[in-house]
């Protein structure tokens, strides 16, 4: 784990959550800019999971290394699964479902960092 | 079937499937947590880890339910909801009487404080979605 890009992950994931919240309290569902902040925040933790994968396999292991494998998986998996959701359902409810996974997000990098305690 | 036409306020769209979304979040970790528990050091704590498979479970059909939508899926996820709420409420309170018989944390000790206490808002939300809404009949 790299602290300076999970502190990003976290902030740019609570922006991103909170700016598909606000289309829901407007009731709507989100727009293409939306999508795009979600593809991006997905790409940046893919980068954060394989930068934590390098250092895994280099020889680095987290305190907790099953809850951190579980956390990491997690947290590259509730985007995209919550987009394809939030595509089925094109109403305020789809950007709650995109807002509440970024905030997920957002919790599960905190998890990530506490985990990994670094050494 | 297959003439019939799909209600809209189902079950299954708009809030639910918001709460399709949770549940299935919750599902999946807690799952993972007691299935990784259960096979690595089952004997410290049988109780809490079997109780964790548990509560996995229940999220799970949940989710099926809301998912599966019409009479049958919201009463089997009302069924659900209504034990979880149960189910939180007594580990929880359990949990803060008697620590020694869960030595180890659950999804549901402490009223799920581990996690953010969705667990305890979690079935409010579901029964509250599932009480109030009315699947188009159909059938």
């Amino acid at each position: 784990m790299y602290a300076e890009l999970s502190l990003v992950v976290m902030v740019a994931s609570l922006l991103v959550g909170g700016w598909c919240l606000v289309s829901a309290a407007r009731e709507r569902w989100l727009g293409a800019g939306q999508v795009v902040a979600l593809a991006a925040l997905e790409l940046v933790l893919l980068a954060q999971a394989v930068a934590a994968t390098v250092r895994m396999v280099g020889g680095e292991r987290p305190d907790q290394f099953g809850t951190f494998i579980g956390y990491l998986a997690t947290s590259v998996a509730v985007l995209p699964l919550a987009t394809l959701l939030s595509f089925m359902e094109r109403t305020r409810w789809g950007s709650v479902i995109a807002g509440v996974a970024a905030i997920v997000v957002a919790v599960l990098t905190l998890r990530l960092r506490q985990v990994w305690v670094p050494a | 079937m297959s003439t019939e036409v799909e209600p809209r306020t189902a079950v299954n769209a708009g809030p639910g499937r918001v709460l399709i979304g949770l549940y299935g979040l919750f599902a999946l970790s807690a799952g993972v947590r007691a299935g990784f528990q259960i096979a690595s050091r089952f004997d410290q704590a049988p109780a809490a880890y079997l109780l964790s498979a548990v509560a996995a479970a229940i999220y799970l059909v949940a989710m099926l339910g809301l998912i599966r939508g019409g009479r049958g899926g919201q009463r089997l996820a009302l069924v659900c909801c209504a034990f979880e709420l149960a189910g939180v409420l007594v580990v929880g309170t359990a949990s803060l009487v008697a620590a020694d018989v869960f030595p180890d944390e659950t999804v549901w000790s402490f009223y799920g404080r581990g996690y953010g206490f969705v667990p305890l808002v979690l079935p409010v939300l579901g029964l509250i979605w599932l009480t109030h809404v009315r699947p188009t009949a159909h059938s």
